[in-house]
């Protein structure tokens, strides 16, 4: 006998999690299916050495979406996350670092003795993009327009009125529609001087981006960065327990909605009759009905892997192909066995992010090599201890510290990503830390690399870009996850998709699975 | 004494003079005022070998619209565009890549290298067609602006928001990923061929300070297909006499309207009266009244040289100050005893009558931005090579020949600055690089012009070099070109106009941008143009 | 200078019988339009002899793996799956909205082993749609020759050269063997409508077959044909022709240039009940609602032209050779359609064309009228609308009993 639900949902990563608790919320049999050990997708916490908690992949996750925390009730399963200043530290090689705090004012005081050029014109910067950041935050929070199929509705008004009706002055107006396109390079250029002032938004700009600052479009890259904040910059989301816990949560809430959830379980195909979605067969032979299937996997396994070729138009079949995903970051975990003592910083500073980024020609030449299938020598490090506000996550007095190392391309050229090439790579890594902390080398007492390769095959993240396809201007609202398909539908009636390749991917934690749950409710009578 | 004019335009470019072709035209007493002893601006052929003509600067032409062409009359006033038949882009190895005028000798060169590509071709020109199609009433656009609700900003927004939903989902779509995507990104998608796709690339990064796989550099490749639709007979040309004849031809059709024209006339200053522009001030102290004055140079000298500072809103000074220029070419004019000898296609042969691309693959191209990124000249640059003399026998002595080298990326702000010696050893890195696939090039060679950045500059008068009056790059296009609420070629100082490269949609000998200043310019007369 | 097109594997020996260098373009190739001075006599012996045909510059792919026949059924509209080895199916092809990108035939080799002809190259196409399936798509266009024998004694002409069961070799069908020792397949197929064969080889060894066809084949009246008169024999059997009669999908410029089967009167190809194909379910639409257009036969009346021309005081004038300009067809004083293609047949004195009409006058028997040029000024002939083929001989799919 065949086990028969309203609707399967394909993958245990957060926002697959987030779209199952709202369809249980609404009454549907749910039951979400994935195939690895662990839920969370690239937000998970692991403990490789006793005792010593790490966020295996993404420690620096989006902002949670405030309604969804509301709607399934995570605080009450659980769920505690705050942000601390100070927020992202800019590491400088000589000297006292950059302190980015919530307050810009207090953050222009910071600058006036390590660099008075730019304090003046630190609390007008912040005050200049917020407004674009709350456009793009509500932006994220919608459905996107899809503007080949609206009617004569007038593309160019709509713009228009849309921006205009949200309080941007004409100016401000300009203002967003000429900085979206820029390279990030230009834009820091344009408001300060300070290298690692510039250095450190410029790298934020360009994560997990196979571009460099210089790149146009990057300063897109900045403001998705910064979406869903109330400051400039971001503040990292910081939860109890580590970012895996934001899953167990989830899991807690959907399971007291009657949520099913099977892990360990891989789906070998997607059921579909006359082009209409009937149910899922697993790896085992297994079948589950289903008229409707929800995947929260990435468009190539989805599309390509997991429904039979003929289902989908050739045409369909290369938008598909023709996402970029081009992971370009690394992973190294470390246990280290003191505190880390970085040259010029506080206490404080290590609550905050740290960014090993001197400068924005030090960003550009660690990117450089990527074009080149080479791994930087000088790579750009996101460095964040999160054991200094969360004692749980290592014994005490020694610490978790884990950073991501930019840059280093998925097809790696040569022999690949084998052994040596790992371990050239966190030894760059720690190599660099080690100038900018120097008791921190002697200090480590574990360590664990994760090239993009590996976030592939441990996370799923495909060809190790954890934001299941890049960034970037021509793969954002009505043109991800494909051109014409933002609204989480598909050709295939019955089938959705939901995860961080669609609309808002990952600008806000827990959106997508928000909008493609919402969009399979209306999709029933 | 002075004479009053109805409109002074400074600078005689071709858009100065196209401007001033239109307003002639129409009736008016117009007068253009050239600082060079020659017109043309970047346009110019100059002899600077006796019996060698050079087009100095640019050097072909691609987009010069055939409405101007047809308005004008300009084939009756001299022009006469020979076309370019094929690129060779000769490969390391000893091998080649050949894009032929011919289809089937096209399509037989492409599945030499890729059955696939040559299966994609025709596809994707289909659809650069469509993209063009779909530009154009763009190009041919006053840009609204999208932030007014006056009638007839709403209105055009309204008929720019109708024609993109009339494109349908898929063509808006590719346009949209057209507008946002690197060329190399987008081509990949379509070819798998390194040099077909590096020598299409190569097109995307003219004028601008990105590599070809930076965003932004995609929808220049659409250039290629304009010619097509506009009827003209190839997409890429070359005037016979050079550029300078481009620029000759429009300003003989100016006259022939009654237009007056001074060279060696060089604008010191706009004469402001009660704020309102009332004529110009020449550099030897001269002042020559007029209604109105338009200003064909870059923004950067028609806001902030030809005014004072003062005169113009703050908001609008930050962002000409933020405006982007920053050159990123050069040139390499050559005297040539005797033709080039290409190692790949050996001897004479009709490749040597159209262009040689210098673009084995998109890494050579990206490594040669990588260079400029951080303030070097390319140690291999990208080089467009055309033998003018080939197309036009009069652009050289008999049996001699002229070439000339676009070279990018030569940046304008050089570490150190351009010196003489700093020039010669750009030169050098030219002809070296050129040598290694025309070995025979070095002792052909009876004279050579090095133009950098800051010649261009210098002689022809362009901020920082930039041949387009600033990157053409998205966020200074349309609306933002070139500077929001700025970009219909009207300025804050009444009576002045704006008619260059600066604003939309500049690039090129194109003639677009005066155009459109003229139509302007004859609405605020009550004048239907 | 020498010749810049690509030289078909024939090109040694065609070359030495052009008697007027009258070299056309066929794909990039140089073949040529005739032979002779005029094609009449080439023409004639396809009808009565045997026609020897060069038509290597056919695109060819050899698709082979396990899901060699999934790809070919997920491509085609025709259902690849259940034909037989040995069998060949003609039919044209569609991108997703169902609308025509090419059209060629399709040989069962061996269970997963086919060859697909095409008139434009698809090996993009192929290896977009072979996404995910374990299949290999190779471009055997150079490296494999073909000839055509078109004609009713093209059988006891390869019967005699052949080591393969010309005799009982169907319609349709293709069979291995050789010639003069040379590895080839013979298919019993072709463009003229008539008995024919199309012989299939290595490049290799081309001229050795050629020689050996030239050596035998005078015996029954054999020439060799160029491609002027094979356009008139297609014509007369109706068959369609790429760029002619109907642009593909892929490089149609507005929508009205796009085709689909059933306005091209192929909807007999498409088997909308065998599975997911592409374009399925934008074709089974249109078979609901019925095509808009329709390709017919046209057949103008021969009184009406000898009147036209007797008011210009001249004989009827026709081409003598196949004509692929588009020309008007009016009902009522208006034009309704065009004409894609057309001739004066020999065999069946007329003049017989290809039109695309919308479907209220495709039906058989509707008057129409086609615009002739008469001494400079145009001028419309009563013409009616026919079924095709035109002209349609039992021996072309007979069997010998």
């Amino acid at each position: 006998m065949t086990a028969r639900y309203d609707v399967v949902v394909l993958g245990g990563d957060v926002e697959s999690l987030v779209a199952a608790g709202y369809l249980a919320k609404a009454g549907r049999s749910v039951l979400v299916l994935e195939g690895r050990d662990h839920l969370g997708g690239s937000l998970v916490t692991t403990e490789p050495v006793s005792g010593f908690r790490f966020d295996a992949c993404e420690h620096f996750a989006a902002a949670i979406a405030p309604a969804v925390v509301d709607d399934l009730a995570l605080g009450h399963h659980g769920l505690r996350h705050t942000v601390a200043d100070p927020l992202v530290i800019a590491a400088r090689p000589e000297g006292p670092p950059i302190r980015l705090i919530g307050d810009p004012n207090a953050t222009a005081r910071g600058l006036a003795s390590v660099a008075p050029e730019d304090a003046a014109s630190w609390p007008g910067f912040a005050k200049r993009i917020q407004p674009f950041i709350d456009l793009l935050t509500r932006i994220y929070t919608q459905v996107p327009p899809q503007p080949g199929s609206t009617k004569p509705a007038d593309l160019g008004s709509l713009l228009h009125l849309a921006l205009r009706a949200r309080g941007l002055g004409k100016t401000e107006l300009f203002e967003f529609l000429r900085t979206f396109p820029m390279p990030v390079a230009d834009l820091l250029d344009d408001w300060f001087s300070d290298d690692a002032l510039k250095g450190a938004l410029g790298a934020l700009a360009v994560r997990h981006l196979a571009q460099g600052p210089r790149g146009a479009g990057t300063a897109f890259g900045l403001f998705h960065h910064l979406a869903g904040s109330a400051t400039v910059p971001r503040g990292r989301p910081i939860i109890q327990g580590g970012v895996g816990h934001l899953a167990w949560a989830l899991e807690v809430s959907a399971r007291s909605r009657g949520v099913e959830i099977r892990t360990g379980v891989a789906v070998d195909r997607i059921q579909v009759v006359d082009r209409s979605v009937a149910g899922v067969r697993l790896a085992g032979g297994e079948t589950v009905q289903a008229s409707v299937v929800l995947s929260g996997h990435a468009p190539r396994k989805t599309f390509l892997e997991l429904l039979d070729a003929e289902v989908l138009d050739p045409e369909f079949v290369t938008d598909v192909e023709r996402i970029r995903y081009r992971g370009v970051a690394a992973k190294v975990n470390l246990a280290l066995a003191e505190v880390p003592q970085f040259t010029g910083f506080r206490e404080e500073d290590l609550r905050g992010v740290i960014m090993l980024s001197p400068s924005l020609d030090h960003v550009e030449q660690a990117f450089d090599h990527t074009k080149y299938g080479e791994q930087s020598g000088a790579p750009v490090l996101e460095v964040v201890v999160p054991s200094v506000l969360d004692p749980s996550l290592a014994p005490e007095g020694r610490h978790v510290m884990s950073v991501w190392v930019h840059f280093a391309p998925y097809h790696l050229r040569g022999a690949g990503w084998d052994d040596q090439a790992r371990e050239a790579l966190a030894d760059s890594a720690i190599e660099m830390l080690g100038r900018y902390a120097p008791n921190l080398p002697g200090g480590i007492l574990h360590r664990e690399a994760l090239t993009p390769v590996d976030l592939e095959e441990r996370f799923g993240a495909p060809e190790g870009q954890i934001n299941h396809g890049e960034l970037t201007l021509d793969q954002i609202l009505f043109m991800r996850p494909v051109p014409g398909w933002s609204r989480y539908d598909t050709p295939v009636r019955g089938l959705y998709v939901c995860g961080l390749s669609t609309h808002p991917g990952g600008g806000l934690t827990g959106q997508s699975g928000a909008l493609a749950a919402r969009r399979v409710l209306r999709s029933r009578p | 004494m002075t004479r009053s004019y109805d409109a002074i335009i400074i600078g005689g470019g071709h858009n100065g003079l196209v401007t001033a072709a239109y307003l002639a035209r129409s009736g008016r007493r117009v007068l253009v005022l050239e600082r060079r002893h020659i017109l043309g601006g970047a346009a110019v052929t100059e002899e600077i070998f006796p019996g060698f003509k050079f087009s100095v600067f640019s050097y072909v032409v691609s987009l010069l619209r055939p409405e101007i062409i047809r308005e004008l009359d300009l084939a009756s006033h001299g022009l006469q565009i020979l076309p370019l038949e094929s690129t060779l882009t000769p490969l390391p190895n000893g091998d080649h890549f050949m894009a032929w005028g011919d289809h089937d000798r096209a399509r037989q060169e492409l599945m030499r290298h890729s059955l696939r590509d040559a299966e994609a071709y025709e596809e994707f020109g289909r659809e650069m067609h469509h993209m063009a199609m779909a530009v154009r009433p763009i190009l041919e656009m006053v840009p609204p602006d999208p932030t007014s609700l006056s009638p007839s900003d709403l209105g055009a927004m309204l008929r720019l928001g109708k024609h993109m939903h009339d494109l349908g989902s898929e063509r808006f779509h590719m346009l949209y990923r057209l507008m946002t995507m690197s060329s190399a990104d987008f081509l990949s998608e379509w070819f798998e061929c390194e040099p077909l796709k590096a020598t299409k690339s190569a097109s995307g990064i003219i004028g601008t300070f990105l590599g070809p796989r930076s965003p932004g550099t995609a929808y220049v490749l659409l250039h290629h297909y304009m010619g097509d639709i506009d009827g003209a007979f190839r997409a890429w040309g070359f005037a016979r006499g050079g550029t300078g004849a481009i620029s000759e031809a429009i300003a003989s059709a100016a006259r022939a309207a009654g237009a007056e024209i001074r060279t060696e006339a060089g604008v010191e200053r706009v004469l402001l009266e009660r704020g309102r522009a009332a004529g110009v001030v020449l550099e030897g102290g001269e002042e020559i009244r007029s209604r109105v004055v338009v200003s064909a140079l870059d923004p950067r000298r028609t806001f902030l040289q030809m005014l004072e500072p003062e005169s113009l809103p703050g908001d609008l000074v930050d962002s000409l100050r933020r405006y982007r220029f920053r050159g990123s070419s050069g040139k390499v004019n050559l005297a040539l005893d005797r033709l080039p000898d290409f190692t790949c296609m050996p001897g004479p042969g009709p490749h040597l009558g159209g262009a040689v691309s210098i673009s084995p693959s998109i890494e050579y191209l990206e490594r040669a931005h990588d260079d400029a990124k951080y303030g070097e000249f390319s140690r291999r640059p990208y080089m467009d090579v055309i033998l003018p003399s080939m197309i036009d026998p009069g652009m050289a002595p008999p049996g001699k020949h002229v070439m000339s080298i676009f070279v990018q990326y030569a940046p304008y702000h050089l570490n150190g600055g351009w010196t003489d010696q700093r020039r010669e050893a750009f030169g050098d890195t030219v002809i070296d690089t050129l040598s290694e696939y025309a070995p025979n090039l070095k002792s052909a060679i009876l004279h050579r012009q090095v133009v950098t950045p800051k010649d261009i500059e210098t002689v022809a008068g362009l901020s920082e070099g930039n041949i387009f009056h600033g990157e053409l790059a998205l966020n200074q296009l349309f609306f933002l070109r070139p500077a929001a609420q700025w970009a219909k070629y009207r300025t804050p100082v009444r009576h002045y106009y704006q008619c260059g490269s600066g604003t939309h949609p500049g690039g090129g000998i194109m003639g677009a941008s005066g155009r459109l200043a003229a139509r302007e310019i004859l609405t605020d007369w009550g004048q239907r143009p | 200078m020498s010749l810049q097109l690509l030289r078909t594997p024939f090109h040694d020996r065609t070359a030495g019988l052009a008697q007027g260098a009258a070299w056309r373009r066929w794909a990039g190739h140089a073949v040529l339009g005739s032979y002779e001075l005029h094609h009449d006599r080439e023409y004639a012996a396809i009808r009565n002899g045997v026609g020897l045909l060069d038509v290597s510059p056919l695109y060819k792919y050899l698709i082979h793996g396990s899901d060699a026949a999934r790809l070919l059924d997920r491509v085609l509209p025709r259902h690849v799956a259940a034909s037989r080895v040995g069998q060949v199916l003609y039919m044209p092809w569609c991108d997703g909205h169902g609308k025509v990108i090419d059209d060629g035939t399709c040989t069962r080799l061996a269970e997963n082993r086919f060859r697909l002809t095409s008139a434009d190259p698809s090996i993009r196409w192929l290896q977009r749609n072979a996404v995910g399936m374990d299949v290999v798509v190779e471009d055997v266009s150079r490296s494999l020759a073909a000839l055509a024998l078109q004609g009713p004694r093209s059988r006891e002409l390869l019967m005699r050269l052949a080591d393969a069961d010309v005799e009982g070799l169907r319609y349709f069908r293709a069979v291995e063997g050789s010639l003069r020792g040379v590895p080839v397949w013979i298919s019993r197929t072709g463009y003229t409508g008539d008995l024919g064969y199309e012989v299939w080889l290595a490049s290799a060894d081309a001229l050795t077959v050629w020689d050996a066809l030239i050596e035998e084949g005078a015996g029954y009246g054999l020439l060799p044909a160029g491609i002027l008169a094979l356009d008139v024999a297609r014509i007369e059997a109706g068959l369609i022709m790429i760029d002619v009669d109907y642009v593909s999908a892929h490089r149609a410029v507005v929508p009205s240039q796009l085709s689909t089967p059933y306005e091209l009167g192929l909807g007999w190809a498409v088997k909308l009940d065998k599975g997911p194909f592409n374009g399925r379910e934008a074709l089974a639409a249109e078979k609901a609602r019925g095509p808009a257009w329709q390709l017919v036969g046209i057949e103008v009346d021969w009184d009406a032209l000898v009147a036209l021309f007797g008011q210009a005081g001249l004989p009827p004038q026709l081409p003598s050779v196949a004509w692929r300009t588009s020309i008007p067809v009016f009902v009522g004083g208006s034009q309704v359609g065009y004409a894609t293609s057309g001739c004066w047949s020999p065999i069946l004195k007329k003049s017989v064309a290809l039109a695309h009409l919308p479907a209220r006058y495709a039906a058989p028997g509707t008057g129409v009228e086609l615009e002739v040029t008469v001494e400079h000024f145009r001028r419309r002939a009563a013409a009616t609308v026919v079924p095709t083929p035109f002209f349609d001989p039992e021996r072309k799919k007979a069997v010998p009993s």
